[in-house]
């Protein structure tokens, strides 16, 4: 209750403070840039680099800004987005290995390749325009071809199975765009310092490209003021998040490698960006045993919390935090200069091992079948060694699971053949099937989606979800460069909707935009793999075969035609009487006598079997290709022999 | 069939004495072609003989079509701890199985330990070893088929090692699948081998940042037979079952629902190492058939070859008859054709066809081979089952040239062998695109020599032309001899004539396809019969069927005379049949359609009644009937079965023929092969009806 009240005070205060900023017409532009590290138990680290931005609800300067980047305030007036999400990832994130329970997995575990979802503020109607409009923006904006999300196709409209529930939502992705630097320096173009100063600075970009796992992302909603004639503010969020292999010189394969932010990236911090508000350095410690930790208040104890047995930091950090199962050490870096650069290390000195908190139900998604005509796809939902489970319904103990997938159109999905089993037993819709919604696709003008949620017990094993397609026939100018690579299908996502991700604190947090965000309540959340359908493909050289072939086609009918039609039989036979009744001269009675020779006499001989004009014929033909032959065989040998 | 009708109407003018138009010069050939046709047929016939003799001559050298596979152009990353990492596993397992023997999923159980130590994720499939069961319905029905739940017995299952390493950065959408098949109860030492070359590249590929498609290595338990478990566990993968299957409950090794998965299968290569090689050299062969004659991209037979010879210094070769090496007559035809080249090369220097007549032997040998195991259609190592998911594979066999024993060299194998893998996997990681550059239709001389469909296919269009020429004449020369028997007029040139003679064949091939399914039922007969016992069964039954089909009036080949069928007309409808037959197969398995033509085409040609020649007794006509006798002899695939046997150097068999038949066509059917329909519906109606030629009561 006292802390419950303790909070209404300091929301107060908070809320009396902005008050006073608005009507003091001293409105703040605040940035702040925070990272996160945290080992892996598998022997990588990560890193979370945080930057947030915000523009308070103001009109007093008109488009202009102090730090927000005029870019994206422009989108955001322009296209009237409410809230938007970019990403751009490469590599897979390990759900086992790396964790699937906690916010910055759930936040940061992004499908392969850029993934885009925009809410609006526009009349329903006008929401796709919105939508195809702010795909080439940000096109532009980010080198990259989103705008391929234009075309009705490739994006679908979720209800609710995305988590948010708007009518206005735009979801879509594109699991094969390539990322790189030039997607990067745009990003970084965003923050106030770039990448010269600050945290920032860390990126060096063969180190970040180096990684596992790497993905950015840019996070934007727009805050309503609730007052009139004031515009509404905008919270700018980029996050980077890199797993990175640390370089191991040590022999030993237990230990986890020691590291330093040198060692990891290259390059020290020298300095916080001098116009952001905070800059913090986190260093997240999951699974450490709780014997040491008994009591925290005495100096000595808190000394022994980061020089221990165990490990050592090479710097004492400013304060730490505790949760339930991880411990967060807090760096400040502002005291760090040229001469004396921030350069946190750890070192290891005792193997140690640890897990991570898993998500209730570990999600897997493959392709089924052979040949070219048809698949399925299924999707597997395991049971993982997750902590927190229990959710009690009706008295009994179930796990709400949501999936939310898009099927190209080129995958005609038959979702009457949807079928579900729990346990390695078919279950019917209704027992663990709650809700769904399908839109089908339709050929070449948009993708089908399906929403589903499922309810399963607690106890479950394992679940699967299979649902057959038939592979479809794309037209010829269809067919992307690269077509026998196959065809993807984006990843699903598959959400708990009823298990929430979030850092519970001890202590109080101050003013730290990263962790209040890890402290909000998140779903639990995980993308699926993407998958390859190999869809048949013409040989491309086809059509060239198919135009001769049908112009070859097309000149012997024409020409057989018009030949029947054109010609005259009985007067060409009367024509050739009269020829023959006729007295020729000289040369032209040779010419025609020789070729009555080469023809075979027709008309005075009509009497005489074909068979013994044939071969007669026969006998002459093969004499004179012959002769002809052994001429040109004569030539040839005497041509090259010189 | 659009010549002999206007051939008809021509003929039909000329009669009527009506003034005839000079015909179209198409029209005017086929006639021609027609009318001569016995000559013609004798020359097409025998340029369809020598064009497949040619064959070896007109093979092109291998190039790599794909520009993405860039073989051997990165330097090898392996390093000789990698190679002591293998020879460590190797000697792991030696020591283990000298000090346990035979125990259960122990030895799965170490390599799995050394999987995950190398950061692979591991997992272990059990699989049951039974056999695939005839069943007429699912001849040509996908893979999936046999996923039938059946009674599982605990007391026998094999169990399959998986270890995929995941590509750091890739997306996960393709993997690259290395076989190594291994019998973990009684395997050599050599067998041992391939685990060691396999581990060895695995610790590498562990370390690597270039890969792009994630690495299963199957370790697949050949303890019943090397097709099974890898058929099985591609089976798991692509089509699971999610209901319950009885195979969990017997647990030994906890394998219940960890099946893992890594995308697409881009490529397969299965490596296997057995027996010493005769030389001091490894010899490494190349297997590439997969069922129904099916090849994979040439271009992945290329890239191993490439690597093998340019860069490993394998001796590579892949499959010869052996026995055609020491034939003399193919030596004579060799020589013949290299003096040929000879004086070609005189006559223009740019001509450069000829090639020695050993190279021709070796060639041809190869090209017999290739034919051979086409023709069979079953698939000539575990890679076949990858055929069945469109994956591209083959199988590596290598020969090491030292005993098992030798320390030194089997460092050095290891080395040779993991780059050799490590290269081709590494072209094959660079494709962005599945393989579709180069051939799928081919036939393979050497290694490094091919010939592609465009050229083979026309010894067999030589061959299969005289068909219909023979067939317009006889159906010509048989309505005139009716015309002249019954006095009618030209009415019956137009007239259903033939419909009579297609009855019979009709029937013959309903007969045909009955005795195909036969098989089956006679499975189904209750109680252990032997093969042999079961092979006469099979051919009592269809002697009968033919008795009953013989008596029925109207559909026996022997009524006719009631009919006033003649045989011309008879034989012109079988070749025709024969014709179409020959070229539906062509299109299924080119092999078998070759083969069959070698041996139909002829046979169906000679056939002829034999009683007006045993009659006229003149020398020509009985040394047809002669001919025609021993053709027909040979064509009877018990009696061509024998003689390819013999050929092969199997020996020439005795009284178990009937058995070893059996066998025969029962792995023909356990694996699909299309030859067995093949010989069922086209070659056994057509030799029945060319009997029925022979002996035919004119």
């Amino acid at each position: 209750m006292a802390r419950l009240v303790r909070s209404w005070i300091l929301l107060l205060i908070l809320q009396s403070f902005l008050v006073s900023i608005a009507f003091g017409s001293k409105e703040v532009e605040e940035f702040s840039e925070a990272l996160l590290l945290k080992p892996l138990p598998d022997r990588k680290v990560l890193a979370h680099f945080h930057f947030e931005n915000r523009a308070p609800p103001s009109n007093s300067h008109g488009r202009h800004h102090h730090l927000f980047p005029k870019a994206i305030s422009q989108l955001v007036q322009k296209f009237r987005v409410k809230e938007m999400e970019l990403s751009f990832t490469q590599g897979r994130w390990n759900h086992e290995h790396w964790g699937g329970f906690d916010p910055l997995s759930s936040m940061n575990a992004k499908p392969v390749g850029v993934e885009l979802w925009a809410v609006f503020d526009v009349p329903l109607s006008q929401v796709d325009t919105s939508w195809k409009n702010l795909t080439h923006a940000l096109s532009g904006l980010f080198c990259a071809s989103i705008n391929f999300l234009e075309s009705s196709t490739s994006y679908a409209a979720p209800t609710w199975g995305f988590g948010t529930n708007s009518d206005k939502l735009r979801y879509g992705s594109l699991p094969r765009e390539a990322v790189c630097t030039e997607n990067l320096t745009p990003w970084l173009k965003l923050l106030p310092c770039r990448d010269k100063d600050g945290i920032s600075a860390l990126m060096n970009r063969p180190s970040v490209y180096r990684g596992f796992y790497h993905s950015q992302r840019l996070h934007l909603s727009t805050v309503e003021s609730g007052q009139e004639g004031l515009g509404s503010g905008i919270v700018l969020e980029q996050t980077l998040t890199v797993v990175l292999q640390p370089d191991t010189t040590s022999v030993e394969r237990n230990t986890q490698p020691s590291w330093s932010l040198n060692s990891l990236f290259g390059r020290k911090v020298v300095g916080r960006c001098v116009l952001a508000k905070s800059s913090n350095v986190y260093l997240q410690l999951e699974g450490l045993s709780g014997h040491e930790l008994k009591n925290v208040d005495s100096e000595i104890e808190a000394h022994k919390l980061w020089k221990n047995a165990d490990f050592e930091l090479s710097l004492k950090p400013d304060r730490v935090l505790r949760e339930i199962s991880s411990f967060l050490f807090i760096f400040d870096i502002e005291k760090s200069s040229d001469s004396e650069p921030f350069d946190l290390g750890l070192t290891w000195k005792r193997p140690s091992k640890w897990l991570c908190q898993l998500a209730p139900l570990h999600a897997s998604r493959f392709l089924m079948g052979s040949g070219n005509e048809r698949g399925a796809i299924a999707i597997l939902l395991k049971e993982t060694e997750s902590q927190e489970k229990l959710n009690l319904t009706n008295g009994r103990c179930t796990i709400k699971v949501n999936i939310f997938q898009i099927f190209p159109w080129y995958v005609k999905v038959y979702y009457h053949t949807l079928q579900i089993f729990v346990d390695q037993q078919k279950k019917t819709d209704s027992e663990v099937l709650k809700k769904i919604n399908v839109s089908p696709s339709t050929d070449k003008v948009s993708s089908g989606m399906m929403e589903m949620m499922l309810e399963l017990p607690c106890e479950v094993k394992s679940a699967a979800i299979s649902i057959e397609y038939d592979k479809g026939f794309l037209h010829i100018d269809e067919y992307p460069p690269d077509a026998n690579q196959g065809f993807d299908i984006p990843s699903a996502l598959i959400s708990f909707p009823d298990h929430h991700a979030s850092l519970d604190f001890k202590e109080e947090l101050g003013n730290s935009p990263l962790l209040s965000k890890f402290k909000e309540k998140s779903s639990v959340r995980s993308y699926t793999e993407v998958l390859l359908v190999p869809l048949t493909t013409p040989d491309f050289s086809m059509p060239y075969n198919v135009i001769t072939i049908t112009c070859t086609i097309f000149a012997l009918y024409f020409g057989s035609l018009l030949n029947v039609i054109r010609r005259r039989i009985g007067e060409e036979e009367r024509f050739l009487k009269s020829q023959a009744g006729k007295k020729k001269g000289g040369l032209k009675q040779l010419l025609s006598r020789f070729i009555a020779k080469i023809r075979g006499r027709p008309i005075e001989e009509s009497s005489s079997s074909s068979e013994l004009q044939s071969s007669v014929l026969s006998s002459k033909l093969i004499f004179k290709i012959i002769l002809v032959a052994g001429a040109a065989a004569a030539w040839q040998y005497f041509s090259t022999d010189k | 069939m659009a010549a002999d009708n206007r051939y008809e109407e021509e003929e039909v003018r000329t009669d009527d004495g009506s003034p005839i138009t000079k015909p179209r010069p198409i029209v005017r050939l086929g006639i021609f072609l027609v009318a001569h046709s016995p000559v013609f047929s004798v020359v097409f016939s025998a340029a369809g003989v020598l064009a497949l003799l040619l064959l070896p001559l007109l093979a092109k050298n291998t190039y790599i079509s794909e520009n993405a596979l860039m073989p051997g152009s990165a330097r090898s990353m392996l390093s000789n701890r990698d190679a002591s990492d293998g020879s460590k596993l190797v000697k792991d397992i030696k020591n283990f199985r000298l000090n346990h023997e035979g125990q259960g999923v122990e030895v799965q159980r170490l390599i799995g330990k050394y999987m995950s130590e190398m950061v692979a994720e591991v997992y272990y499939q059990k699989f049951q070893p039974e056999g695939n069961q005839f069943h007429p319905l699912h001849f040509f029905s996908g893979p999936a088929s046999y996923t039938l739940l059946r009674n599982v017995s605990c007391a026998s299952y094999g169990v399959n090692v998986v270890g995929i390493i995941r590509a750091p950065r890739g997306d996960g959408k393709e993997s690259i699948v290395l076989v190594t098949p291994y019998d973990f109860i009684n395997g050599g030492d050599y067998e041992d081998l391939s685990l060691g070359v396999v581990s060895s590249l695995f610790s590498l590929l562990s370390r690597v940042t270039w890969l792009s498609k994630d690495i299963i290595w199957l370790v697949a338990d050949s303890r019943y037979g090397d097709y099974r478990p890898v058929a099985a566990w591609l089976a798991e993968y692509h089509t699971p079952s999610f209901k319950v299957s009885d195979q969990l409950k017997c647990d030994e090794l906890n394998t219940a629902d960890n099946f893992r998965r890594a995308g697409t299968v881009a490529a397969a290569l299965v490596l296997k190492v057995d027996g010493r090689s005769e030389r001091f050299e490894d010899i490494l062969s190349i297997y590439a058939d997969a069922s129904n004659g099916q090849m994979p991209n040439l271009d992945l037979i290329n890239v191993v070859n490439y690597l093998a010879v340019h860069r490993q210094g394998f001796h590579v070769k892949v499959e010869k008859v052996v026995s055609l090496l020491s034939s003399s007559w193919l030596k004579i035809v060799g020589e013949i054709f290299e003096a040929v080249g000879k004086v070609a090369h005189t006559l223009n220097p740019d001509w450069k066809f000829g090639i020695p007549a050993a190279e021709y032997i070796e060639g041809s040998a190869t090209l017999a081979s290739s034919l051979y195991s086409q023709a069979f259609g079953i698939p000539t190592g575990p890679h076949g089952a990858f055929r069945d998911y469109q994956v591209d594979a083959i199988t590596l066999k290598i020969s090491p040239g030292f005993p098992p024993d030798s320390k030194a060299r089997q460092h050095d194998f290891f080395l040779r062998g993991s780059q050799l893998l490590e290269g081709t996997i590494r072209s094959v990681n660079n494709l962005l695109e599945k393989f579709h550059q180069s051939f799928f239709l081919y036939l393979l001389t050497s290694p490094s020599k091919f010939i592609s469909v465009g050229v083979y296919m026309i010894a067999f269009a030589l061959l299969v032309a005289s068909l219909p020429m023979v067939a317009a004449s006889l159906y010509v020369d048989g309505c005139k001899a009716l015309t002249k028997s019954t006095h009618n007029s030209a009415e019956n040139f137009k007239s259903w004539k033939w419909l009579d003679a297609a009855k019979q064949v009709f029937a013959l091939h309903l007969l045909g396809f009955i005795v195909t399914l036969l098989p089956y039922f006679i499975c189904q007969v209750p109680g252990q019969h032997s093969p042999r016992n079961r092979s006469i069964m099979w051919g009592t039954t269809s002697s009968l069927l033919l008795v009953t089909f013989v008596t029925i009036p109207g559909c026996s080949p022997f009524s006719s005379r009631l009919h006033g069928t003649n045989w011309a007309i008879l034989k012109s409808v079988t070749i025709s049949a024969a014709f179409i037959g020959l070229c539906l197969m062509s299109i299924i398995n080119f092999a078998t359609a070759e083969i069959g033509a070698l041996l139909l085409v002829p046979t169906c040609l000679l056939a002829q009644p034999i009683k007006p020649a045993l009659r006229s007794r003149r020398v020509k006509s009985l040394l047809g009937a002669f001919c025609s006798m021993v053709l027909v002899t040979i064509g009877f695939p018990v009696i061509f079965f024998a003689i390819t046997k013999g050929l092969v150097g199997e020996g020439l068999v005795g009284l178990s023929l009937g058995g070893e038949f059996w066998t025969w066509l029962e792995s023909l059917w356990a694996w699909k092969s299309a030859t067995y329909l093949y010989i069922g519906m086209v070659h056994l109606p057509c030799w029945l009806l060319c009997v029925c030629i022979l002996f035919h009561p004119s």
